[in-house]
C-alpha cells in the first residue's frame, strides 16, 4: 500500500467548461512531481440524453463532443509524466470515446497509449429496467420501457481503479458517479480496503470538492463588495493533495486566478447536498457533519474529519423519457410607458394562446422587473410601480408536439405589426425536451465491465 | 427592531436535485451564527418560496461549517426538465434568500 501523497487535479467540472482549463492543472501536477492524477467531468443528465439519441443515428457518436479538444493540449505531457486521466465523457459511447481518443494519441505520436473503459451503467434492454423503484424525490412514477431514450446506472469507483491497476493512462467511463472519478484513482493508489469506510468517506469527500471545478477556487462565488475574487478570466481550477491516512488539502495551480478558503470550500462542499449526515454514493454514505475547514497559507485549505457508513444496497439510476417540446420567444420594448407597452404586449399574446388552447401552459417574463424569482402566475407583488429604462418581454410555452410550440412562438413574431409600439428584436426557438426520472436498483444486477483497448482496436 | 437583507450577514449557493433545491446559508462571521439560527428559520424559509410552490423546507445545522443547508421541496416547477422558467435549476435563487429580511444584530 502507496503511503505518499497523491495529487488530483480536476480540469473541467461540468459539460461546457473552459476547454483550456486542464493545462495550468497538468503544469502543476508536473512541477510538483509525485503521483498524481486528472479528472475531467463532462456529464449532465440530459448531456447523455442527447448522446443517446445521436447515437441513434451516428452509431459512432454519443460521447462528450468537446472531449478531443479537452484532451489534445494536455494528453502528450499525462502520458509522459505518468498522469493518468479519468474522464466520464464516454457518456452514451465509452468504446467511440476510445476510438477518438486513440486517434488523437496516434496523430500526437502516442501510438502505445493504453485507454481503458467502463461498460455497463446502461441498463437499456436488461431486466433491471423491469423492476426499479423509484427514488423517494419521485415516488409513484411508473416507467413505460418502449418510451425510454437513456437507463444509466451511477457506478462507483472499483472499475476505475481496476483500470488504473492494469495500467490504463486514460479511463473513460460513461455514467458513473462523479466522486468516483476521483476516489478511483484513491483506491488504485493507496489500496484503501473497500470496507474501509472513513478513508472512503475522506476520498468521496475529496471527489465531491474537485467535481465541479472552479466552483471551489473562486469560480460561482464572486459577489463585488462582499465576494472579491480576483482573475476570473485565469480562473485556477482545483488540485487535492489526499494522504494515506484520507487527509485532503484543496488547492490550485500558482499564477492562476480565483482563491480557495474556507468560504469557497464551505460553498462547494454543500452543493448539491441534501441530507448532510447521509450523502448516498455508489461507494460510501458520506457523512461531512462534524468536518472541519482550516485555512494553513493563502489557497490552501484543510478538510478532515468525513466519516463514512457502508454503501448503499442499491444504487441509483437516471432515466430518461422524451419531455414534449418548449417554445420561447422574447421581444423587447423600451423608453417611455414601456411597462405598459410590455404588459399589454403580454396581455395580448395571452389572448392568442387561448385561440391555440395553450394559455394553461404558458409563461409570460418581463425581464427587467422580474424573471427568475417569480412563480408561474406573473409578477409578485412589490414591483407593481417598477419602471426600468427597458424590459424584455418573454414567452415560454410546454406543447405535446413541435408544430404547436411553433405555432405559439409565431404569435411573439407577429407581435411586429401586431402588437404594441416599438417593440424590437425578436428572437425564439422551439427545443424538444428530455424528462428524467429516478431509480433505485439492486447493486447485484450490476455487472461493470473494464476493457483495455489499442489502437488496433480503434482501426 | 431594524431589519437587514440576509445578505449582509451571509453567503449562499443552491443545487438541484429534480424537483428539490438546496440552499447553503453560511455566516460571513461564525460569531453570528447563533443569530442566524434565530432568525432563519424553516418556515421563514418556506414563506419566502411560497409563492414558487414549495411544500416543505427541512433545514440541517452545521455548526463546525458556520453553516446551514436548507432542503426545499417542490420550488423547481418541476425542475430543470420541466419548467417553463428561465432558469430551471433554480440556481439563481440562492440571491433570492439572501434578499430575505431579518433583524439586524443587537
Amino acid at each position: 500500500m502507496a503511503q505518499t501523497l497523491l495529487r488530483i487535479g480536476c480540469g473541467s467540472g461540468f459539460s461546457g467548461d473552459r476547454l483550456d482549463a486542464p493545462g495550468p492543472v497538468v503544469d502543476a501536477l508536473i512541477a510538483a512531481g509525485g503521483p498524481a492524477a486528472l479528472m475531467l467531468e463532462v456529464l449532465g443528465e440530459r448531456t447523455l440524453a442527447l448522446a443517446q439519441r445521436e447515437r441513434l443515428t451516428r452509431p459512432e457518436a454519443g460521447f462528450e463532443p468537446a472531449l478531443v479538444a479537452l484532451l489534445r493540449p494536455i494528453l502528450a505531457r499525462c502520458a509522459q509524466h505518468g498522469i493518468p486521466i479519468v474522464t466520464n465523457g464516454g457518456a452514451a459511447n465509452p468504446r467511440g470515446a476510445a476510438k477518438a481518443a486513440l486517434a488523437l494519441a496516434r496523430e500526437l505520436g502516442l501510438p502505445a497509449l493504453r485507454v481503458a473503459i467502463v461498460e455497463g451503467d446502461d441498463i437499456r434492454g436488461s431486466g433491471a429496467l423491469a423492476d426499479l423503484d423509484p427514488w423517494e424525490g419521485d415516488a409513484g412514477a411508473v416507467l413505460d420501457p418502449g418510451q425510454v431514450i437513456a437507463a444509466n446506472v451511477y457506478l462507483g469507483a472499483a472499475p476505475i481503479a481496476d483500470a488504473l491497476r492494469q495500467g490504463a493512462q486514460l479511463v473513460i467511463t460513461g455514467r458513473c458517479s462523479d466522486p468516483a472519478l476521483a476516489l478511483g484513482p484513491m483506491l488504485a493508489h493507496f489500496g484503501w480496503a473497500e470496507d474501509d469506510w472513513d478513508r472512503l468517506a475522506a476520498g468521496t469527500m475529496a471527489g465531491h470538492l474537485l467535481e465541479c471545478g472552479a466552483q471551489v477556487t473562486g469560480g460561482y462565488f464572486a459577489d463585488p463588495g462582499t465576494k472579491d475574487v480576483e482573475g476570473m478570466a485565469e480562473i485556477g481550477f482545483p488540485i487535492a493533495e489526499i494522504s494515506a491516512d484520507g487527509s485532503i488539502l484543496i488547492t490550485k495551480p500558482a499564477g492562476t486566478g480565483g482563491l480557495v478558503d474556507r468560504r469557497t470550500v464551505t460553498e462547494q462542499l454543500l452543493y448539491e447536498l441534501h441530507d448532510p449526515g447521509a450523502y448516498l454514493t455508489p461507494d460510501v454514505i458520506l457523512d461531512i457533519t462534524n468536518v472541519a475547514i482550516t485555512e494553513e497559507a493563502p489557497d490552501r485549505v484543510r478538510v478532515t474529519g468525513a466519516r463514512g457508513r457502508p454503501r448503499p444496497p442499491t444504487l441509483k439510476a437516471t432515466v430518461s423519457l422524451p419531455g414534449g417540446w418548449l417554445g420561447e420567444g422574447e421581444i423587447s420594448y423600451g423608453g417611455p410607458n414601456c411597462r405598459a407597452r410590455a404588459e399589454l404586449a403580454g396581455r395580448t399574446l395571452q389572448d392568442r394562446l387561448k385561440k391555440l388552447g395553450l394559455e394553461s401552459q404558458a409563461r409570460i417574463d418581463l425581464i427587467g422587473v422580474v424573471s427568475v424569482f417569480g412563480g408561474d402566475a406573473g409578477v409578485p407583488k412589490g414591483l407593481e410601480d417598477l419602471a426600468p429604462p427597458d424590459i424584455r418581454l418573454r414567452l415560454a410555452v410546454a406543447t405535446d408536439d413541435r408544430a404547436t410550440a411553433e405555432a405559439a412562438v409565431r404569435e411573439v413574431l407577429s407581435l411586429y405589426c401586431c402588437g404594441p409600439a416599438g417593440g424590437g428584436g425578436v428572437r425564439s426557438r422551439v427545443v424538444d425536451r428530455i424528462r428524467t426520472l429516478s431509480f433505485l436498483v439492486p447493486r447485484e444486477r450490476l455487472a461493470p465491465r473494464v476493457t483495455l483497448l489499442t489502437l488496433e482496436d480503434a482501426a | 427592531m431594524t431589519t437587514v437583507p440576509l445578505h449582509r450577514l451571509a453567503h449562499a449557493r443552491a443545487g438541484d436535485k429534480g424537483n428539490r433545491l438546496n440552499l447553503s446559508l453560511i455566516a460571513h462571521d461564525r460569531v453570528h451564527y447563533d443569530h442566524l439560527a434565530a432568525q432563519v428559520t424553516e418556515a421563514k424559509v418556506l414563506a419566502r418560496f411560497a409563492h414558487r410552490g414549495a411544500t416543505a423546507v427541512r433545514r440541517y445545522d452545521l455548526p463546525n461549517l458556520g453553516a446551514f443547508n436548507f432542503v426545499v421541496e417542490d420550488v423547481l416547477q418541476g425542475g430543470v426538465n420541466g419548467a417553463l422558467n428561465l432558469d430551471g435549476h433554480g440556481k439563481s435563487l440562492s440571491f433570492h434568500l439572501l434578499g430575505l429580511e431579518v433583524d439586524a444584530l443587537a
